[in-house]
């Protein structure tokens, strides 16, 4: 078992679903593979999704939703086999 | 107007603290936490905050900037454009605390706004709509009935759409089948109504909008401005006056706008935007924005009028200072949009921090910002930088001063569009103003191709 950090590739404001009325990509626990989207970073009116970038268990969201991150920080952790 | 509140920020705030100076009004300024050092916020008489950083909790929030407004006494309100410009129970809910809106009456922009309800008042004042149904469709089975009276390719629109959200194009009755249901359901989601339009599909487009101003009720136009240069239909470079139309067709479609808005009793500035065949010369109404355009600067340079101020004027209720004889155009005005984006990266807005920078001036030329050296830009708002716009005798010379304006614009440390602009500024297709709604589309990708 390793830890994996998914960092956001921008700096914006990170969601955890692709709109508001609709569940987040992904709960504590869920299984991820390389391009699941964990999350979207809205910059400046514009959205990325964020990919798990590993396969494995995502055990924990480190920013919470609507939280303002910047590039390269982490946002949640994936235990990978 | 004794004071006058500014509910926006960036280059139009900016832009609309000089005017209501000019005029002699004070003005207050809200800003988000992160602008509390911008210029907008400096610049204005007096300025509040109201909310933090994301536009949602800030510029988006009516009740907190009607808040401010009482706490500091003013008694008008200019929307800018984007955020709460369009928003008819926003203008409503300015009027109800008894303050003026700068802009349309709420009902207006209501009307104007539902693009099924506009086309109709278009037919109402006799201006060509583009074929299609009078109004939304009932679903799946009535729209390809009607997309096989309109003709092939079709486009599917959100009634209650806008910021190109919402619009499918569709070349045949099973990608209609398969889109409709998609395109309705994401309308219902992004607008709360997933009412959908259809219309014919023109192919080699230009969009034309003709700048019309209106007191409720004399109307006069200044013009129209050429849009066609956009991607992912976000307009990145205008002009005024179109270089593609004939005066005939000029003639027929300046004509149109003003029908249009005396029918609405049209009050404020608008634009009336048209498509139009290049191939048949043929223009039809597609929409009217209810506001003062990111685009508007080209029309001041070629009419001298300062559209903000009689904006301004006709909210305080006076009645339009000109007719349309007095209106005049001289020679050719084009702006640029110059963004935080990252032309080598698709386009990626960049936020952060800037140092030095060099804008554009000297004769002619015109910079709308709201860049100060050592600015930030924060990663909440549009990618937008500066607008660099050029006036020329012609259009060979403002395409020439052009080049040294975009040549002059320099920006430390957030990558910028400058000088993707400048390179688009050679093209040939650029100077002889051959060029469609789907040009600059192409020329981006074959670019990237031949990278």
């Amino acid at each position: 078992m390793s830890r994996h950090e998914i960092v956001s590739p921008i700096p914006g404001v990170f969601y955890r679903r692709p709109d508001p009325d609709s569940p987040p990509f992904a709960e504590d626990g869920a299984s991820v593979t390389d391009d699941s989207p964990v999350g979207l970073v809205e910059v400046m009116k514009s959205f990325h999704q964020v990919p798990a970038g590993v396969s494995g268990t995502l055990v924990e969201f480190l920013v919470a939703d609507e939280d303002e991150v910047d590039a390269g920080q982490p946002v949640a952790v994936v235990e990978t086999q | 107007m004794r004071r006058l509140l500014v509910a926006n920020r960036g280059e139009i705030a900016v832009r609309i603290i000089r005017a209501a100076r000019d005029l002699g009004i004070p003005t207050v300024a809200v800003h988000s936490k992160a602008d509390a050092g911008a210029l907008h916020t400096r610049l204005a008489d007096t300025s509040v905050e109201i909310g933090p950083s994301p536009a949602s909790k800030s510029y988006l929030v009516g009740d907190a900037i009607l808040a401010a407004a009482k706490d500091t006494g003013a008694d008008a309100v200019h929307p800018g454009y984007g955020f709460l410009s369009e928003r008819a129970s926003f203008a409503a809910a300015v009027a109800d605390a008894g303050l003026t809106f700068v802009g349309p009456a709420a009902a207006t922009i209501e009307r104007m706004g539902d693009k099924v309800a506009a086309r109709e008042v278009a037919r109402a004042a006799g201006v060509p709509t583009v074929p299609g149904t009078p109004g939304g469709v009932a679903g799946v089975d009535a729209a390809v009935e009607a997309a096989r009276e309109v003709g092939y390719p079709v486009m599917l629109k959100a009634a209650a759409g806008g910021g190109g959200r919402g619009i499918r194009v569709v070349h045949d009755e099973a990608a209609l089948r398969t889109a409709f249901g998609q395109a309705s359901h994401e309308a219902q989601k992004a607008f709360g109504d997933g009412t959908m339009y259809l219309e014919r599909y023109v192919e080699l487009a230009r969009h034309v909008e003709v700048q019309v101003l209106g007191d409720g009720t004399e109307a006069v136009h200044l013009f129209e401005r050429e849009c066609s240069l956009q991607r992912r239909r976000q307009k990145v470079v205008e002009e005024a006056v179109s270089p593609g139309i004939t005066e005939a067709v000029r003639e027929a479609m300046t004509t149109a706008a003003v029908d249009l808005c005396r029918e609405v009793g049209y009050t404020s500035a608008g634009t009336v935007e048209f498509l139009v065949d290049d191939a048949t010369g043929e223009f039809f109404f597609i929409e009217m924005n209810t506001r003062i355009q990111v685009e508007h600067p080209t029309t001041e340079l070629v009419t001298g009028i300062d559209l903000v101020a009689e904006q301004l004027r006709v909210a305080a209720g006076d009645p339009l200072r000109f007719g349309q004889d007095a209106i005049a155009r001289r020679g050719h005005a084009i702006e640029y949009r110059v963004t935080a984006e990252d032309p080598d990266r698709d386009f990626l807005p960049q936020p952060g921090g800037v140092g030095r920078i060099t804008l554009p001036s000297g004769p002619w030329v015109r910079c709308d910002t709201w860049l100060e050296p050592d600015a930030t830009v924060p990663p909440y708002y549009d990618s937008l930088l500066a607008k660099v716009v050029v006036w020329g005798a012609d259009r060979d010379e403002a395409l020439a001063r052009s080049r040294r304006a975009l040549d002059e614009f320099g920006v430390d440390g957030v990558p910028t569009t400058a000088g993707l602009l400048r390179t688009l500024v050679d093209e040939p297709w650029v100077a002889s103003a051959d060029f469609h709604t789907s040009t600059l589309e192409q020329w981006l990708t074959s670019r990237k191709e031949t990278a």
